[in-house]
């Protein structure tokens, strides 16, 4: 009977270990896909505790005061629009509309912005005209289209109800109810709407995703050939810049009317694409009803409006492929929805 | 007293221009990670003399703009590319404050002595 020397019987097994073991790697590693690149962690997932400033820290009193206020219809002059009409947790915390409407019923010009991640802007509105949460959150009561209520007035109002004074007491015992106390129960509540983690930020840290090999390559489009990278940067995909980015239909002057330069003629600020398949309309118009027509629009690279383009917008030339991708990975950041109780407000008596 | 002849003062206000001139320094400032940048370090203020030359070089993969509504100088580079630099000269003294109208995070003071 034929049989293998000893020594070649040990070679054998050993050959035969290490081609299992390889096997055994090339098909883990093709059922992990396409990894991420080094520095994307860094890049993209959230930095550390959500931003405050030291005159206005997060107290579940100043939340919860903020939560109540921000629910509460009286904050308007007719009493009948809240800062939540517009501003939906069941709507991606905007309004589903192309453009937002207002104090009676009048369609107003530019689209409700969702305020999830507002905390880490640096500019508030879609023309970045207030730097702070505070002040920002009083701009939509006064304004004239929007919640048309007189500050000094929506004061009286509050103050007349009994449960509201013990809460702006409790959270803000300095201020008490006032003009201030209101913007900054309502920022602190704002701070507290932030995106949790989806399936892409899952993905950047190792564990287990359902982040698709398609969502995997659109990311890498999004970094590259589709540059979309250049303005939605970082963990909020937002540069805190303001671009135009040559919308067919806009005839907004945007941040130009509160900086009179020529590079920002019709531009506006870079939204966050986080949760952004629940915020649709797009754009500052609501001139998309879908992401699909997004990636077309950058894909076109865009036409010139008011005289202006961004110069970072040009024809991109994407393929069919390139651009499902594309649309898989901006799915991918949607997360888990916040778990929000609408709250029972304070009576008038 | 006699008068110093038209020659002589045309001759001084030469030399006190040239004299302007070679002491004029250039100076750059870099334009990285949206921010205003010099040898790497994040730069808020800088401080240069009546006649000196800012060059503001984009070092990042994206457009970039400089503005100034300020008394002192008024401009508006429009909005370049990395790699590319424009300049300004400051020719009046006091307090310039210099923007990036396409990142408005990006802020540097320029004092002119």
């Amino acid at each position: 009977m034929f049989s293998l020397p000893k020594s070649h019987t040990k070679f054998s097994c050993v050959s035969f270990i290490l081609s299992y073991l390889l096997l055994s790697m090339l098909t883990l590693s093709a059922h992990a896909g396409m990894a991420p690149e080094p520095g994307d962690a860094k890049i993209f997932l959230r930095p550390g505790a959500i931003p405050q400033p030291s005159h206005n820290l997060n107290t579940p009193e100043r939340v919860q005061l903020g939560k109540m206020l921000f629910f509460d219809p009286r904050l308007s002059g007719s009493n009948w629009i809240s800062c939540g009409t517009c501003h939906n947790p069941a709507l991606g915390w905007s309004d589903g509309l192309k453009t937002a409407i207002g104090h009676n019923m009048k369609v107003l010009e530019r689209s409700t912005p969702t305020i999830i991640n507002t905390a880490y802007q640096r500019l508030q509105f879609w023309d970045g005209r207030e730097r702070k949460l505070e002040k920002q959150a009083l701009g939509p009561i006064v304004s004239p289209g929007e919640m048309a209520q007189d500050l000094d007035e929506l004061v009286k109002e509050l103050k007349a109800v009994p449960g509201y004074v013990t809460l702006f007491n409790e959270a803000y015992p300095e201020d008490g109810v006032s003009k201030v106390a209101i913007g900054k129960a309502l920022s602190s509540f704002q701070r507290t709407i932030v995106s949790q983690d989806s399936d892409f930020d899952l993905w950047l840290k190792g564990q287990k995703s359902n982040m698709s090999e398609s969502a995997k390559r659109g990311f890498k489009t999004f970094k590259g050939k589709a540059r979309c990278v250049l303005c939605h940067n970082g963990f909020n995909f937002a540069d805190d810049g303001f671009h135009n980015i040559g919308l067919p239909g806009n005839h907004d002057e945007g941040r130009y009317a509160i900086k009179p330069i020529k590079v920002l003629k019709g531009a506006f600020k870079t939204p966050t694409l986080r949760n952004v398949a629940l915020t649709a309309p797009y754009m500052h118009n609501g001139e998309f009803s879908t992401l699909e027509e997004v990636i077309e629009h950058y894909n076109s690279g865009g036409t010139k409006n008011l005289g202006n383009l961004d110069p970072n917008m040009q024809p991109l030339k994407l393929s069919k492929k390139e651009k499902s991708d594309l649309l898989e990975f901006l799915l991918s950041l949607t997360s888990e929805p916040m778990k929000i109780s609408i709250p029972q407000l304070p009576v008038n008596h | 007293m006699k008068t110093p002849s038209p020659i002589i003062i045309t001759t001084a206000f030469i030399i006190s221009c040239f004299s302007t001139v070679i002491n004029s320094a250039e100076i750059t400032v870099d334009q990285q990670d949206k921010q205003f940048m010099q040898g790497g370090q994040l730069v808020e203020k800088i401080s240069i003399n009546v006649g000196d030359k800012v060059h503001f070089k984009n070092q990042d993969p994206w457009f970039h703009n400089v503005f100034s509504l300020s008394d002192i100088s008024t401009f508006d580079l429009g909005s370049y590319e990395k790699g590319k630099s424009k300049a300004v000269t400051f020719d009046k003294a006091g307090i310039a404050e210099v923007e990036c109208a396409i990142h408005p995070s990006m802020f540097i003071e320029i004092e002119v002595k």
